[in-house]
């Protein structure tokens, strides 16, 4: 059976993509490792119940939005539309900021109604929420920088790189951040 | 495409020119100090760093277990020269409690994370993978060059750590809050625990970085003919070694993400209703220390796996090489390291038997624990057989590998008494679990790092080491790690806690004075017979006697196909082909046939 695991077969999928690939698993582990935290801890005793500030239902629709510019500006850049692909791919830039501000919004907005996140008073349960959450911020950035990079790439007068690699890496990470938050949401929503 | 147009078209991979078979190999790649003995990209340069700073580690945290056995040894004499050397933690020639802990979960730490995670693995990943495979290198040198740059950095705060005027952090090396979690607990909980999460956190992303490496690697970077199943054993362990810290480490970040916070930002996840004296009572409220010790033993029990599976790969190929004869059942042994990794994520809780876990949940997990003897059993069985009537060629690190086995067995045993959740409330937090780890994951594991550096030495170095000296290390050695750990299972049994400074204090435990002076003397022996084979191979990397030949050890594997000094890119030319497995010894008359050999007309494909 692993035999079939053989050599014409295994250089199908470029290195860095299947690192990615890996790194990936690595980082739902991690997610893992916290939402089961936050189920064991959720059955014992003093957890706090509260719904979650309306405003992440702004912040999905703005990832998910952002994944659609992500998958244009793929496609554009494959189809050497470098214009289309910059303008794309700067929208997806600028919406991922807008999820990250919006995600803050939601934490003063939780700090508002007297649900404090952090600090004296502050129940586990929203603390679980600031930290999980924040994590998926920081993997939100790490997917902006690498957008950064490409896109001064793209700019760059020195040489032209056709080689959709690394812009292919940048999507998939981006789909995946995207698709780690809808699953944190609908973590959060359901368990409570 | 081959391996060498997939590391052109990638960015940022730099490929020195001489592995370019398609032009001239003349050698007109020149490397400066820097791009050659600091900032390598070439996976075994990056071993050697690894090794040697591991070596630097095994030293200091062997150092300070000879420190603290001092004290359980001897715990009624003074040593004035111990004041020289630790200053105030050594007042009046003893130890002080502080510095005792500090030296117990420092030796911890370092052992098991800095020595045999990074040392052993981070080593031996490096430079047998690409090579073993059939690869000019790792599928990302770059990422490769950082994985050892952030353990290099976490050594530094790790060692910085001991030198901070509150010592380093004390609480032992799972570090479970709330030790961990209060600076006000103990002086260690302040700096020196600040110190200690910021060089742990850059170690797991140390080993993430490696081990995304040799995933790719192993999976993606074969050379021609290199089916997995012709892998040597070696990469099938490191294999799943590195998947087991891709999963698991993760898993221990998060655990450390949530202590940060307790620490640093008044959240209250592993904190709840406590008194401290001096300070007075907490505000935190509804935390759970035990849910530290879930996310950590997640990590933890895949760890010791981390830990012993390179070594038991490297004990395969060597046993293998020096019988003369195939390994016994080669598709059970990956089978059985498979098993191995699968179980390592489904017992964790067998560490927690007496923190109040569901007596229900706690029999699940005794019956997952002792479902690991089945891989172990088979395993050990196939070491055996693959030594059974072998033409046994007794070198410093075939006697390394059998020693490897034996500990393996003698420590193995008392895991199937741990394992059991009715004999835990018993053996628990006693001599008896250190006797347990210190043989089966500690010791075995350094006897597979000694075997593999006393096999592979001449593929780093290009020198042998002295062999009389190995004879000696290994024999002092052998008999030393039974002589120190195998009484503790009886100290242990008599229910002697483990981790106290004074042992002396209970009327019952006095019976072991002697015993324990014992042991202390001879930890100290066998730290100095360490000392021989550091200078063993210090001495045979300028003066060692010189490899004529490219195969030193008449083996099989596709490491031995390089040059004796091998460049940046391992092969001159094209990288061979491979027609067969990995241990064909003693085929058809033949000593041994090279992976590289086509298969004979007359000869049967394995």
């Amino acid at each position: 059976m692993m035999a079939t695991v053989s050599s014409n077969q295994r250089n199908r999928i470029h290195p860095h993509k299947f690192t990615l690939w890996v790194a990936m698993g690595s980082i739902v582990m991690m997610f893992a490792g916290l939402t089961s935290a936050y189920i064991v801890r959720s059955n014992q005793a003093n957890w706090l119940e509260f719904s979650l500030p309306g405003i992440f239902w702004y912040s999905t629709a703005v990832i998910l939005f952002s994944s659609v510019t992500m998958h244009l500006s793929v496609r554009a850049f494959k189809a050497r539309e470098m214009q289309r692909y910059r303008l794309l791919i700067t929208v997806t830039m600028l919406l991922g900021v807008l999820f990250g501000v919006l995600q803050f919004m939601g934490f003063a907005n939780l700090i508002n109604h007297g649900i404090p996140l952090t600090g004296q008073g502050s129940n586990p349960s929203a603390s679980f929420l600031a930290v999980i959450t924040g994590l998926h911020i920081l993997h939100v950035l790490g997917g902006i920088v690498a957008l950064l990079v490409i896109f001064f790439k793209a700019y760059s007068s020195k040489y032209k790189s056709y080689n959709p690699l690394p812009v292919e890496l940048a999507g998939i990470y981006w789909h995946f951040v995207d698709i780690l938050w809808i699953y944190l949401f609908i973590f959060f929503s359901a368990v409570q | 495409m081959s391996n060498e147009t997939i590391l052109q078209s990638t960015i940022g991979v730099t490929i020195p020119s001489e592995i370019d078979n398609h032009e001239e190999h003349v050698h007109h790649h020149h490397e400066s100090f820097i791009t050659k003995y600091v900032f390598s990209q070439d996976h075994k340069m990056i071993g050697k760093q690894f090794l040697i700073t591991g070596m630097f580690w095994a030293v200091l945290g062997g150092l300070m277990s000879v420190l603290f056995r001092l004290q359980l040894g001897y715990p009624d004499s003074t040593f004035p020269w111990l004041e020289d050397i630790i200053g105030k933690w050594g007042k009046g020639g003893h130890i002080s409690p502080e510095a005792y802990y500090a030296l117990v979960t420092t030796h911890g730490t370092v052992l098991v994370f800095f020595v045999l995670t990074a040392g052993l693995s981070g080593t031996f990943a490096n430079l047998l993978i690409p090579l073993q495979v059939g690869a000019r290198d790792m599928a990302s040198p770059f990422m490769n060059m950082l994985s050892y740059w952030f353990f290099f950095t976490a050594s530094v705060i790790m060692l910085s750590s001991v030198f901070v005027e509150t010592g380093p952090f004390s609480g032992g090396w799972t570090a479970y809050p709330p030790l961990s979690a209060l600076g006000s607990a103990s002086p260690g909980s302040k700096t020196g625990m600040d110190l200690w999460i910021i060089a742990m956190a850059l170690f797991v992303v140390s080993s993430l970085l490696g081990g995304l490496n040799y995933i790719v690697t192993i999976l993606n970077m074969r050379t021609k003919g290199m089916t997995m199943t012709r892998l040597p054993l070696t990469i099938w362990a490191l294999f799943f070694t590195a998947v087991l810290g891709v999963l698991s480490f993760p898993v221990l970040l998060s655990g450390f993400i949530l202590l940060i916070f307790d620490r640093n930002f008044g959240t209250s996840f592993y904190l709840s209703d406590i008194y401290v004296n001096g300070v007075g009572a907490l505000p935190n409220e509804g935390g759970s220390a035990i849910l530290f010790q879930h996310l950590f033993w997640f990590l933890g029990h895949p760890e010791v796996y981390i830990i012993l599976l390179p070594a038991m790969g490297m004990v395969s190929e060597i046993l293998s090489t020096n019988s003369r004869k195939p390994i016994f059942g080669y598709m059970a042994m990956v089978g059985s390291l498979f098993a191995i990794a699968i179980l390592a994520f489904l017992v964790w809780a067998h560490h927690m038997f007496v923190t109040g876990l569901n007596p229900f949940l706690g029999s699940i997990f005794v019956l997952l624990t002792l479902l690991i003897a089945v891989p172990s059993a088979i395993k050990v069985f196939n070491w055996l057989t693959t030594l059974w009537r072998g033409n046994i060629r007794f070198t410093p690190a075939m006697l390394f590998a059998i020693g490897f086995v034996s500990l393996f067995i003698s420590g193995g045993l008392t895991g199937i008494w741990l394992g059991n959740s009715a004999l835990d409330i018993h053996l628990h937090d006693t001599y008896f679990v250190i006797a347990h780890f210190h043989i089966v994951m500690g010791v075995a594991s350094m006897f597979g790092m000694f075997a593999g550096i006393y096999h592979w030495f001449p593929k780093m170095y290009g020198k042998y080491l002295n062999n009389n000296l190995g004879y000696i290390h290994f024999w002092l050695t052998m008999i030393g790690a039974y002589l120190i750990f195998w009484p503790m299972h009886y100290e242990g049994l008599a229910g002697m806690p483990r981790r106290y400074y004074d042992i002396g204090a209970w009327e019952s435990f006095k019976q072991f004075a002697d015993l324990n002076r014992f042991i202390s003397t001879v930890a100290m022996i066998v730290f100095a017979v360490q000392l021989l084979f550091l200078f063993n191979f210090f001495y045979s990397i300028f003066k060692g006697r010189k490899l004529t030949t490219k195969n030193p050890w008449n083996s099989t594997t596709l490491e031995w196909t390089t040059p004796i000094n091998p460049g940046h890119g391992n092969w001159v030319g094209e990288i061979p082909e491979v027609h067969r497995w990995a241990y064909d010894y003693g085929k058809d008359g033949h000593d041994f046939i090279q992976q590289t050999t086509p298969i004979g007309e007359d000869e049967s494909i394995h």
